[in-house]
């Protein structure tokens, strides 16, 4: 398996030039096995498992109390957190439909349609960011050192140890470790994807070809390449879990805005995702 | 870069006596095989080190590809034809005068006795960054050497750049889109029959190739319907030096004529853009009009619309104006 493409400069050195088409399609091919080993896992394990810990948790482990302080439905995530959410999503399918359809045969006049999404998820986690960091919860998303303890429950538990986990916070510990991977694929994908930019006609920046040196050009379209394969698997998998039927709660919550209490007390802890009556939001 | 030596790198030659025979080998080779018609083009390649094929597949033994056949319907030209038998077929010359016209310009009379009308319309582009293996975009790098602050690219484009800026150098090209040609291509799962405007691909859809033919594609014939038989044609080059040379632009016109006035028209430069390129803009403003100087000058000015020249080629926005201009007015004066 080749990992790069090598070229010369016009110096006859040799120079990277981007990813091979290999780790494309091993980004491919994981995402696909990854649903696959996840498939059978949600069919011969996760029934195994529940019997195995039948009794514990659930909206009847919560007391009465908590019950009666949930309103009917929780607010999950904001307007501008589901528009952006969205555009981001339109953008990235752009970008991987324009960015990896014509290498694998499907041809169209591509480039146009990808920068122009470029830009547009720029803009779009641009305002994600200001808005994640000033208006919304920001460490909600994050993963803490005392994630690493949950983890470690967690698999033992998937292992059919009887430990006790935790239910989640807003955001489960999987969640949040796919906003990790997204938020380092995009931002690389975003700052090499604006660098590329010089290289071609558009409104935004003046062209220059040799903004960079061959050898720094070749570590940007590599860098680019790299991100944009991750995407390819983390897109797939995302893609899978939304409409799995037993997650499809949480994907008309990113349509919707809301969580119902059942689900909320189902999944949730209330005590690490603390929600009023009153507020009826987290 | 590219390296000239006295002796090409070793390829396997094949030499079929049949089309069948020849889409065996290219199915079987596929991306491996190099299709070798009149050896115009291949040879600098081969020559030059720059491609490097282990197969070649000369074609030069099926007469089945080398007949030009007419009928009611049009004519229909084997893609083996050498150019100057396309010059000087007696049809193509009463009906179809537009594409001897473009035929009898192509480089040399030596030049048009061995190069053929399917190497003509399927050669590659002569940026001579790409040609002496620098590692362009089109060669499978990263970065277009011709439109860079430093490039000499007098002859590049100046419409339809999109990371290339390499033009299109066929000159029959315009002429068989200007007659609404088609081309015939097979490969070894049938035939598929592409009009000659849709043959060219341009670098915004696939960057590393200027036509719809992949590997395992054989162009077999060239179609011409009876559709503009007998119209009013203008062709004419611009180059450099009258003889053995490229085009700097070409432009390509068939036109329907009753009274004085534009029934029906194509217009077709070529030179100007990766690929050649239909002036549906220039057709459409000029249909219905009188033939005048000012629907000429019209034509021209609406031509060079859009354009976006390099540092080195701006002089081609004037020579499209004129070219168009001409081809519109229908002399050359």
């Amino acid at each position: 398996m080749e990992l790069f493409e090598w070229g010369n400069n016009p110096w006859g050195q040799e120079v990277l030039i981007r990813i091979s088409m290999d780790i494309l399609y091993l980004s491919f091919w994981a995402g696909i096995a990854f649903i696959l080993f996840h498939l059978i896992y949600a069919a011969v394990w996760v029934p195994k498992l529940a019997r195995a810990h039948a009794g514990g948790g659930g909206a009847g482990a919560a007391g009465g109390d908590t019950v009666a302080a949930v309103p009917e439905k929780i607010e999950r995530h904001t307007m501008a957190a589901r528009v952006f959410h969205w555009i981001m999503a339109a953008s990235m399918l752009a970008l991987i439909i324009t960015g990896f359809f014509p290498l694998v045969g499907v041809e169209f006049p591509w480039l146009t349609i990808h920068w122009v999404a470029g830009v547009l998820l720029t803009v779009s986690v641009l305002y994600h960011i200001v808005h994640a960091s000033f208006f919304l919860d920001f460490w909600s998303i994050w993963i803490g050192p005392g994630d690493i303890q949950e983890a470690i429950q967690r698999v033992k538990r998937q292992l059919g140890q009887d430990v006790e986990v935790k239910r989640h916070p807003k955001y489960p510990l999987d969640h949040r470790l796919y906003h990790m991977a997204v938020m380092l694929a995009g931002l690389a994908a975003i700052g090499t994807g604006l660098v590329m930019l010089f290289r071609i006609d558009t409104p935004v920046v003046a062209r220059n070809a040799y903004l960079l040196a061959a050898e720094t050009w070749g570590l940007v379209y590599v860098l680019h390449g790299l991100s944009g394969a991750a995407f390819v698997m983390l897109t797939l998998t995302h893609i899978y879990f939304a409409v799995r039927p037993d997650k499809i709660w949480m994907t008309k919550s990113m349509l919707f805005g809301y969580v119902d209490r059942e689900h909320y007390l189902d999944h949730h802890d209330p005590e690490r995702w603390i929600v009023t009556r009153e507020s009826g939001k987290g | 870069m590219a390296v000239i030596r006295d002796n090409m790198p070793a390829f396997e030659l094949f030499q079929p006596a049949s089309t069948d025979d020849a889409l065996g080998l290219l199915n079987q080779y596929g991306s491996e095989a190099w299709v070798l018609a009149g050896g115009l083009d291949t040879w600098d390649w081969l020559k030059d080190r720059v491609k490097r094929p282990s197969v070649v597949v000369d074609l030069g033994n099926i007469p089945a590809l080398r007949e030009i056949q007419a009928s009611g319907a049009g004519l229909e030209i084997g893609a083996m034809t050498p150019l100057s038998e396309v010059v000087g077929h007696s049809v193509v010359r009463e009906q179809y005068q537009l594409l001897a016209d473009a035929a009898a310009v192509v480089a040399s009379p030596q030049i048009r006795n061995q190069g053929t009308l399917g190497g003509n319309v399927t050669q590659d582009t002569r940026c001579w960054y790409y040609r002496d293996g620098w590692n362009c975009y089109r060669a499978g790098g990263n970065i277009c050497y011709a439109d860079t602050p430093t490039a000499m690219n007098r002859e590049h484009c100046v419409l339809g750049a999109s990371r290339c800026v390499a033009v299109n150098p066929s000159d029959t090209a315009p002429a068989l889109i200007a007659l609404d040609a088609q081309l015939v291509v097979r490969n070894g799962s049938g035939e598929r029959v592409v009009d000659a405007a849709e043959f060219f691909v341009g670098p915004e859809v696939d960057i590393e190739r200027m036509t719809v033919l992949e590997p395992g594609d054989l162009l077999t014939a060239v179609r011409i319907p009876s559709t503009w038989a007998g119209a009013r044609f203008y062709f004419e080059k611009s180059r450099d030096r009258q003889v053995w040379d490229f085009a700097l632009g070409s432009v390509a016109t068939a036109a329907k004529v009753n009274g004085g006035v534009i029934e029906d028209i194509r217009v077709v430069v070529n030179g100007m853009a990766p690929t050649p390129v239909r002036l549906t803009a220039v057709e459409d403003a000029v249909r219905g009009q009188q033939v005048t100087d000012q629907t000429a000058e019209q034509a021209g000015q609406i031509a060079v619309r859009g354009v976006k020249p390099l540092a080195h080629n701006a002089y081609k926005v004037s020579l499209l104006k004129n070219l168009v201009t001409r081809s519109i007015r229908g002399t050359e004066a």
